[in-house]
């Protein structure tokens, strides 16, 4: 076998000085042509023309009004931080139990089967999408959800006194956490388990106590891979729509919700406003990934 | 220690019931259609609803459409870059990595503008719907694919096959795509789960796939919709516990997370 696929490479070296020079030009890039230029048609025209179109106005002319509007604008801006607002908070919010709940699955001393059950069910509820999600949220938690009339025959009254909804910012940012911690469990366990017991060992020899060993060892390794996933969470909850969409019927200000309403009807009376607003979500979503990968590649050099 | 298992166990407890709650709300909510009793009234009346099945069959459609569409684009590409450009790897990573820069919204947002107007004019043609769905499926077709690259030896089995005289045709379909099975399989289903109940897109381009059904049908009655919730439940997480098992082969891609579809 081997001596087989060593002829087949002398072969290979061997045949190409036979044939005249011309052929020895590499062709080998037209295989890549169909691919590249999909992504031309499908990705980088549509993203160029948003680009042109935030800096045209109506008739084509070149103008910085629409960026302009971006930040001066109160009904955008406020948009704009609503959005970010409920990103950071569902992603802080499900880094943290994330953490909690991975912690508790590998080092907390809980049976091996807890484990496991939570890795593939954090698979499943990571992948969980849009619509039906917030169906199941409207289920429990709606007006006559069954929880809402559970803690209401309790006499906690969640839409009366406590002025809860489910299609306000809290109840939005309740639904998104359902995909947003399972996506943390998942990064963080095999980043818990890339803690070596000797650095523990060591610490312990040194005379540190626990407080001391997560404070000063664990989270300043953990730190980067922490960081990194809390930023992926924030970029799905910044880029979603569907869920918003399907909760909220488009009522919840939201940058996509308003970019949605603009496809189907000129909401904005400008549709090159919408396209600045396009162009700004690109460019929180590039800043997002940005310090991800560059956090990534700093978490890669402990969890090897 | 007794101490610290006693929070492990509250965390995980806590976990339980936001993960578990909802499902179940939605369950019996489900099963509530019918006064003081439980039946499958709800599940009766949404399969028998013309609408769903003309709106299930689109997106089955769509969705088939959008998996062979992916395959045989990246699938080739792929497996050219690996053997002959290995130089280009890092620059597919990079346009394969786009789709998460770029949310859905935006997306067809570009897509509208560019194509709704001579000399490409594409909105009301599927043509446009499936080549957007390829688009928010590539970074896990393209990441299954290259997982699978990487487990088997691209170049032995090309000179294998070429020593036997096969052309390129024949290697990539008598040779790479069965040793890519399970990666393959890996992409499929999860492409399968993002195409089926997508709404974004599709509400933008006025189709009137499965989820625009579902949120159309949210508004106008209480029942069906937590029925379709569970049916949805199912059958995707049916086609992530397969993937998960088929994943166990060798050369398996572990189910990625849909960063940005929702």
């Amino acid at each position: 076998m081997a001596n087989q696929i060593e002829t087949v490479q002398q072969l290979n070296k061997g045949a190409p000085k036979a044939r005249p020079y011309f052929q020895n030009i590499s062709w080998s890039w037209v295989g890549v042509v169909p691919f590249f230029l999909f992504a031309l048609l499908f990705i980088f025209i549509p993203t160029t023309a948003l680009f042109v179109g935030s800096f045209q106005d109506i008739e084509g002319n070149f103008t910085l009004r629409n960026i302009q509007m971006l930040f001066t604008e109160d009904y955008i801006i406020n948009s704009f931080m609503l959005t970010i607002k409920v990103s950071l908070v569902t992603a802080i919010g499900g880094a943290v139990f994330g953490f909690f709940l991975a912690y508790a699955v590998t080092i907390g001393g809980l049976p091996r089967w807890v484990r496991s059950f939570l890795s593939s069910f954090s698979g499943v509820a990571s992948n969980f999408a849009g619509v039906p999600l917030a169906f199941a949220f409207i289920a429990t938690l709606g007006r006559v959800g069954l929880f809402t009339v559970f803690l209401k025959k309790l006499g906690l009254d969640l839409y009366g006194t406590n002025s809860f909804s489910l299609y306000s910012f809290w109840g939005l940012s309740l639904t998104y956490m359902y995909f947003q911690f399972p996506l943390m469990v998942l990064t963080i366990i095999p980043g818990l388990d890339g803690l070596k017991r000797e650095w523990r060992e060591a610490c312990e020899n040194l005379g540190a106590n626990k407080f001391q060993y997560w404070w000063k060892i664990a989270l300043p390794i953990l730190m980067p891979s922490l960081l990194a996933t809390t930023i992926l969470l924030f970029g799905n909850a910044f880029g979603a729509y569907a869920t918003a969409y399907a909760l909220t019927g488009g009522t919840l200000n939201l940058v996509p919700i308003i970019i949605g309403a603009q496809i189907r009807g000129d909401v904005l009376n400008d549709p090159n406003l919408g396209y600045a607003l396009a162009l700004g979500m690109v460019i929180v979503m590039a800043l997002a990934l940005a310090i991800y990968y560059m956090l990534q590649k700093r978490a890669s050099r402990w969890l090897r | 220690m007794k101490k610290s298992r006693f929070w492990s166990w509250l965390i995980v407890f806590l976990g339980g019931i936001y993960f578990f709650l909802p499902l179940y709300a939605t369950l019996r909510f489900s099963l509530m259609m019918k006064k003081d009793v439980l039946s499958f009234m709800a599940y009766e009346q949404v399969l028998h609803d013309p609408k769903f099945l003309a709106a299930f069959t689109f997106s089955a459609k769509m969705a088939v459409f959008t998996i062979l569409a992916s395959l045989v684009l990246i699938v080739p590409t792929a497996y050219w870059v690996h053997l002959k450009l290995p130089k280009l790897r890092p620059v597919m990573e990079f346009i394969t990595m786009l789709p998460f820069v770029i949310p859905a919204i935006v997306l067809v947002f570009g897509l509208i503008r560019s194509y709704s107007k001579p000399p490409i004019l594409l909105v009301s043609s599927p043509v446009l719907l499936v080549a957007a769905y390829v688009v928010l499926a590539l970074p896990y077709m393209y990441r299954s694919v290259d997982v699978g690259l990487r487990a088997i030896d691209v170049r032995a089995l090309t000179e294998a096959a070429q020593s036997l005289g096969a052309g390129w045709f024949r290697i990539l379909f008598q040779v790479i795509f069965p040793n890519l099975r399970s990666a393959l399989l890996g992409g499929t289903f999860l492409t399968f789960a993002i195409v089926i109940g997508e709404l974004t897109v599709a509400n933008s381009l006025a189709w009137k796939a499965l989820g625009p059904y579902m949120t159309q049908l949210a508004g106008m009655k209480a029942y069906e919709p937590a029925a379709l919730a569970v049916m949805s439940f199912i059958l995707t997480w049916a086609s992530i516990a397969l993937l998960q098992f088929l994943g166990r082969g060798r050369g398996g891609a572990a189910p990625e997370n849909m960063a940005g579809m929702h």
